[in-house]
C-alpha cells in the first residue's frame, strides 16, 4: 500500500472530523433566527448519527476477514449486527426514551428507584464498553500498521492515546454532525471501491472458478509469516523459502514440502508459484482454517459445535444492540419516543444497506488475497483488495479512501465508547473523585482496553466484539425487556439477574480471552455465553422477583405509565409556535 | 503472554476478595461487640435494638407493608403468641397463631378506637392446641387523633403483657407521628417549590403594552403580531402545573420575550444563538432561561446608550448540558452580586438570579447553581449545568387527560402539566398522589 496516500487520508478524515465538530453548533445572528436554531434533531440526522457510532471497526474491516477466513454461516454476524435494531426498535426504542433516562444505569434508577440497581448496572456497562474498546484499538493497530508500518501495538496506543486527550479535552463530544459525516464517510469507503472491485472482477479473464475448491495463489506471491505457525499441506507443495521450515534454515533455496504438518518459523519469507492451492493452518493453531466447506454452512471454520457457536451469536447479537451504551445515548437526542422509534427504522435501513458491502471484500478477499488465510491476518483483507485486484494508482487512491473509512470506524466508536465509560465511571461507579471526576475517569476508561490490548497480542476483530455483544445482551436485555414490560420486576430481582447473566456472561468472556486455553463444549460454552446467559438473566430476575414481590417500587404504575403512553395525545403534532402559526 | 494476562486478571479478582472478607470479618466483629455484662444490661440492650430495627418500616406510615415489617420486628418483644396492627379497623398485618381469633380481636379494637383507651380482654377458644388465653388492644394516638391500634394475644395470664401492650403502641405512636412529620416536610419542600415559580415581570407587562400601543397607528401588522407574541408569551408563563419543561420549549419562550423587547429597543438590540441541537429535548426547571435573558437585556441595554449584544450558547458536555447567557453591558461588583444571590441587597434587588439559582439548586442539589462571571464594565456572564436526567425530572408526563383543557383556553405549545416529585423526596412513590391531588383541585 502506497504510505504516503494512506497517511495524507487518514489525516484528510481526522480534519474533517475536527472542522465539522467545530462548526457543528448552530449559530444563527438575528432572533428571527430562532425558530430555526430551536429546532431539535430530525431522525434521519439522527439515524445517520446511531450509524456512525455503531458502524465499527468490526463491521468495517473484521466482518469481510472472518468471511474469508471461515465461509458463509459468519454472514450472521451482519445480519445479526443489523437485526439488533429491530428488537430493539419494538422492545425498546420509544418506551426508553420516554422514561427520560440517557444511560442504562439512568434507566435502571428511574424504573426501579434503586442506588443499588443503578451501581451495578453502571458496573456492567463499563465491562460492555472495555470489552468493546478493546477491539477497536486492535482494528486501530492494524490499519496504522499497514499504512505507515509501524508495529500492531503501537497503532493501538496511539489512538488510545488520542482518543483520551480529545475526550478528556472536550472535544469529539457526541457531535450528531460528526457522527452522520463519519457514518457518509465509512458508507462511501466501500461503496466506491466495491463498484471498481466488482467491474475488476468482472473483467478478470480467469475468474474464479468454484468457491467450493480451496483457494490457490494467482500469480507469484511472496508471504512473509509473523509468528511461527504450523501447517497441513494435503498435496505436495513446491515454494521458495528463506527462513527456517521444519528447523532447517534455508537462504532462497527451493522446497518441498510432503503431505503432513510443518512447522514455519516466525520471519521466514515463502514465494509461491502460480496456482499452488494455499495451505491450510493446520488445527489448533489459533488461526482460521477448513478451508474445504468454506461455502456450507456449518462446515468451514474450526469451531467443534459450529451450530451451537450460530445460535451463540444469533442470540448475542440480535438481543445484545440494546445493551451498547454509546448507541443508547443517541437515543435521548430524539424529542419524543415516536421519533425515537422513526430513528431506529432508518437506522435498519442505513445499517442494512451497510452491511450489504463487507460480505463482499470477504469473498474477494478469499479469492485475490488468499495468503492472508496462511498469515491468519485476515482482518486486513478490506485494506489491501484494490492493491491486489487494481493495482497503480487507483488501487493506492482507493485503498488510501478505504483507509481514512477504517479510521473513521475506530475513531467514532472509539470515542464514542469512551464518552460513555467515563460519563458512567465517574457518575455511577467512582462518585467520589470530585468536580473534575470526569477526565479523570478517562484515563481508566481507555487505559484498561488499552493495556489489555497489548498484552492480549491478536484477537480477530469480530470475535471479540461478539463477546461485548453477549455480555450486552445478558445483562440488558433482561432488564430493558422485563424493566420496560413488566410490572413485576423489583430492585433485588433485577440487580440478581444483572449479576447472574451479565456476571456469568462476562466472567465466560474473560476466561475466553485470558484463560487457559480449552477445548470441546468448555470452549463453546465459554467462546459463545449468549446461549445460556441470556436465559439465565431473565429466569433470575422473573424468579428473585417473584420471591421479594413485597418489594416492587411503590412508584411502578407511574413509571409504566410515563414509558407507554404517547408523550402527546394523537392529532396534537409537534407543538408550533412561530408567529402566527397558531393565530385561531 | 497467556499467564502474564491471566495474572493481570486474576490479582484484581483476589485482591477485591480480600477487601469482602476482611469486611465481613470486621463487621461480625463488631457485631459480637463488648459483652454488655449484666443480664439487666443485656436485656436493656436487647430491648432498645429490637426496637431500633423495627422502627424505620414504620417512618413510611401506616401502609401494609411498614405494618407487616413492623410487627415482625416487634414480636420479640412479647414473646407472646400473635401481634397485630391495624389501620382503623381493617387488619393490616399479623404475625404468629391464633388468627381465627381476629375477629374477636378487630371487635374489641373498635371499642378501643371509639374510647381511646387500651382494653385487656381474656379469650376463650374451643380448641385445646390453641395457645391464645388472652388479648390486649392499645390505641396508637397522632396528633389526638386514633388511626390504628395494635393487637396482642398471648398465651398464660395478662400480667405485664397487658402494660407492654399499652407501651409499645404508645412507641409506634411516635414513630407515626415522625412519619407525619416526615410527609409535612415534604408538603412544605413542594410548596417552596411552588413558591419559587418565577414570575414575569409587571415592570416589562407595562413596557411590552406601551411598545404595542406605538405600533397600533403606525404599523397595525406589526401591533397585531407583537400582541400575538404577547399572548403566546403570557400563556407559558402562567402555566400553572408542571416545574420542567424542555430547553426547546424556554427557548421559544426567550424568543417571544426578545421579540417584544426588540419593540422597543429596535436594532439597539443584537441576539446571538448557538445551541448544539442535542440538548433541546433536555428538560429544565420552568422559566429558568428567560429570567436570565430579562437580566442581561436590562444591564445590556438600559444602563447605557450603546448597543446591546445578547449571547445565549447551550453545549452538549456528555451527561449535562451547559447553557449560558452572555451580555456586553455594564457588570457588576462581584461583592454585590455575592449579596444579591444570598438575599441581603433589599427584597428588589436581582430577584431573577436568586430564584433561578435557588430553584436549580432545590432540584439538582448545591453543585448546580448558576455560575456568574462579571465585574465592573465587563459584561455579565451566566452558566447553568443541568443534567440530561435525575431521577423525578420529567419535562413530559404521560398523565395527560386529552381534552381536559376547553377550546378556549387550549395550549398548543402546552404538552400538558409536568409535573415533578420534589427533589429531596426520599420515597418516589409517596409525593406522587399528593401532588395529583393538588393538581386536580387546581382545575
Amino acid at each position: 500500500m502506497n504510505q504516503t496516500y494512506g497517511i495524507v487520508a487518514v489525516a484528510a478524515a481526522v480534519l474533517a472530523t475536527l472542522v465539522i465538530g467545530s462548526v457543528g453548533l448552530r449559530v444563527s445572528r438575528t432572533t428571527s433566527d430562532f425558530y430555526v436554531a430551536s429546532r431539535t434533531v430530525p431522525p434521519y440526522l439522527n439515524a445517520m448519527a446511531v450509524s456512525g457510532e455503531y458502524l465499527s471497526a468490526a463491521s468495517f474491516l473484521g466482518i469481510a476477514g472472518l468471511v474469508a477466513a471461515e465461509g458463509v454461516q459468519m454472514l450472521w454476524f451482519p445480519v445479526g449486527y443489523a437485526a439488533g435494531y429491530l428488537v430493539l426498535l419494538a422492545f425498546v426504542a420509544a418506551p426508553l426514551r420516554r422514561s427520560g433516562a440517557y444511560t442504562l444505569p439512568d434507566f435502571a434508577d428511574s424504573r426501579l428507584g434503586s442506588t443499588a440497581a443503578r451501581r451495578v448496572a453502571g458496573v456492567l456497562v463499563v465491562g460492555v464498553g472495555w470489552l468493546y474498546l478493546l477491539p477497536q484499538l486492535q482494528g486501530a493497530g492494524l490499519t496504522l500498521g499497514l499504512v505507515t508500518g509501524a508495529p500492531h501495538w503501537l497503532g493501538g496506543v496511539l489512538v488510545a492515546v488520542v482518543v483520551t486527550l480529545a475526550v478528556a479535552a472536550g472535544g469529539m463530544r457526541g457531535i450528531t454532525f460528526v457522527q452522520a459525516f463519519q457514518y457518509c464517510l465509512k458508507l462511501t469507503a466501500l461503496l466506491v471501491p466495491a463498484l471498481f472491485l466488482l467491474l475488476a472482477w468482472h473483467g478478470d479473464p480467469r475468474p474464479a472458478g468454484a468457491l467450493e475448491e480451496p483457494p490457490a495463489f494467482r500469480r507469484h506471491t511472496q508471504v512473509t509469516v509473523d509468528s511461527t505457525v504450523r501447517l497441513r499441506i494435503e498435496a505436495p507443495l513446491r515454494a521458495v523459502a528463506s527462513g527456517a521450515v521444519d528447523g532447517r534454515a534455508y537462504d532462497g533455496a527451493p522446497l518441498a514440502l510432503d503431505p503432513g504438518v510443518h512447522e514455519i518459523r516466525a520471519g521466514t519469507t515463502l514465494r509461491f508459484p502460480p496456482g499452488t492451492p494455499v495451505p491450510e493452518r493446520a488445527p489448533g493453531d489459533g488461526g482460521p482454517g477448513a478451508a474445504a466447506g468454506w461455502a456450507a454452512p456449518l462446515s468451514g471454520g474450526e469451531e467443534e459445535h459450529p451450530l451451537y457457536a450460530t445460535y451463540g451469536l444469533i442470540c448475542a447479537t440480535f438481543l445484545g444492540t440494546m445493551g451498547l451504551p454509546h448507541v443508547l445515548v443517541r437515543f435521548y437526542t430524539n424529542p419524543d419516543g415516536r421519533a425515537a422509534r422513526r430513528t431506529t427504522v432508518i437506522v435498519l435501513a442505513l445499517v442494512g444497506g451497510f452491511y450489504l458491502l463487507p460480505p463482499l471484500y470477504g469473498l474477494l478477499g478469499r479469492l485475490y488475497a488468499p495468503d492472508l488465510l496462511l498469515t491468519g491476518n485476515t482482518d486486513a483483507a478490506v485494506l489491501v483488495l484494490p492493491e491486489r485486484l487494481l493495482g497503480g494508482t487507483a488501487g493506492d487512491l482507493l485503498g488510501a479512501l478505504i483507509a481514512a473509512g477504517a479510521c473513521a470506524a475506530f475513531l467514532s466508536t472509539a470515542s464514542g465508547l469512551t464518552l460513555s465509560v467515563a460519563g458512567v465511571l465517574s457518575q455511577d461507579v467512582l462518585p467520589s473523585l470530585g468536580v473534575r471526576r470526569f477526565r479523570l475517569a478517562t484515563l481508566p476508561a481507555v487505559a484498561v482496553p488499552g493495556t489489555v490490548s497489548v498484552a492480549a497480542g491478536q484477537l480477530p476483530v469480530a470475535g471479540a466484539v461478539g463477546l461485548a455483544f453477549a455480555v450486552a445482551a445478558s445483562a440488558f436485555c433482561p432488564l430493558l425487556v422485563l424493566g420496560i414490560w413488566w410490572r413485576g420486576l423489583t430492585p433485588p430481582g433485577a440487580i440478581a439477574g444483572l449479576l447472574a447473566g451479565g456476571g456469568g456472561a462476562l466472567t465466560a468472556v474473560t476466561l475466553t480471552i485470558a484463560g487457559p486455553p480449552a477445548g470441546g463444549w468448555a470452549h463453546s460454552l465459554l467462546a459463545w455465553p449468549a446461549v445460556w446467559s441470556v436465559p439465565l438473566g431473565f429466569l433470575t430476575m422473573i424468579l428473585v422477583s417473584l420471591a421479594t414481590r413485597d418489594r416492587i417500587p411503590p412508584g411502578t404504575d407511574a413509571a409504566m405509565a410515563r414509558l407507554h403512553l404517547p408523550e402527546r395525545p394523537a392529532g396534537r403534532d409537534l407543538p408550533s409556535t412561530r408567529r402566527g402559526v397558531t393565530t385561531p | 503472554m497467556n499467564g502474564l494476562a491471566l495474572l493481570a486478571a486474576g490479582a484484581p479478582l483476589l485482591f477485591a476478595a480480600g477487601l469482602a472478607t476482611g469486611r465481613l470479618l470486621a463487621r461480625r466483629a463488631a457485631r459480637g461487640g463488648p459483652d454488655p455484662g449484666t443480664p439487666v444490661e443485656r436485656a436493656t440492650f436487647r430491648t432498645l435494638h429490637t426496637a431500633s430495627v423495627a422502627a424505620p418500616p414504620l417512618r413510611a406510615g401506616l401502609t401494609p407493608d411498614a405494618a407487616r415489617k413492623a410487627v415482625r420486628g416487634l414480636r420479640p418483644l412479647f414473646g407472646t403468641a400473635a401481634l397485630g396492627l391495624t389501620a382503623e379497623d381493617r387488619l393490616l398485618a399479623w404475625e404468629g397463631p391464633g388468627r381465627h381469633h381476629t375477629e374477636a380481636a378487630l371487635e374489641r379494637v373498635r371499642q378501643v378506637l371509639d374510647t381511646g383507651r387500651a382494653q385487656t380482654f381474656a379469650v376463650a377458644c374451643p380448641d385445646p392446641d390453641c395457645p391464645v388465653r388472652w388479648g390486649a388492644a392499645a390505641p396508637l394516638t397522632v396528633d389526638r387523633r386514633v388511626p390504628g391500634a395494635l393487637v396482642v394475644l398471648g398465651a398464660g395470664e395478662p400480667g405485664s403483657g397487658a402494660r407492654a401492650t399499652e407501651e409499645v403502641a404508645r412507641w409506634v405512636s411516635v414513630q407515626l407521628e415522625l412519619a407525619d412529620l416526615d410527609r409535612t416536610r415534604t408538603g412544605l419542600i413542594e410548596a417552596e417549590v411552588r413558591a419559587l415559580r418565577a414570575q414575569i415581570s409587571p415592570h416589562f407587562v407595562y413596557n411590552s403594552l406601551a411598545a404595542i400601543a406605538s405600533f397600533v397607528r403606525t404599523d397595525p401588522e406589526r401591533a397585531r403580531e407583537l400582541l400575538l407574541e404577547f399572548a403566546d408569551f403570557a400563556r407559558y408563563s402562567f402555566r400553572r402545573h408542571g416545574a420542567f419543561t424542555t430547553l426547546a420549549e424556554e427557548l421559544r419562550a426567550v424568543e417571544q420575550f426578545l421579540e417584544l423587547v426588540r419593540a422597543r429597543f429596535g436594532p439597539r438590540l443584537e441576539v446571538t444563538l448557538r445551541i448544539a441541537p442535542e440538548v433541546l429535548p433536555v428538560a429544565v426547571p420552568f422559566l429558568c432561561l428567560q429570567p436570565l435573558v430579562e437580566n442581561a437585556v436590562k444591564h445590556g441595554l438600559e444602563g447605557s446608550a450603546g448597543r446591546g449584544r445578547i449571547t445565549i450558547t447551550a453545549h452538549d458536555e456528555g451527561a449535562t448540558a451547559r447553557i449560558a447567557v452572555e451580555d456586553n453591558g455594564v457588570g457588576m461588583e462581584p461583592g454585590r452580586l455575592r449579596r444579591i444571590l444570598r438575599g441581603e441587597d433589599g427584597p428588589t434587588a436581582g430577584i431573577g438570579l436568586r430564584n433561578v439559582d435557588e430553584r436549580l439548586r432545590q432540584v439538582y442539589g448545591d453543585e448546580h447553581g448558576l455560575v456568574i462571571e462579571t465585574g465592573v464594565g465587563a459584561g455579565t456572564k451566566v452558566t447553568l449545568r443541568v443534567p440530561k436526567y435525575r431521577p423525578g425530572v420529567h419535562s413530559a408526563p404521560p398523565d395527560t387527560p386529552p381534552g381536559d383543557t376547553g377550546p378556549g383556553n387550549a395550549e398548543p405549545h402546552d404538552t400538558g402539566p409536568a409535573h415533578s416529585e420534589p427533589p429531596d423526596t426520599q420515597v418516589p412513590g409517596v409525593a406522587e398522589p399528593g401532588d395529583g391531588g393538588l393538581r386536580r383541585l387546581d382545575r
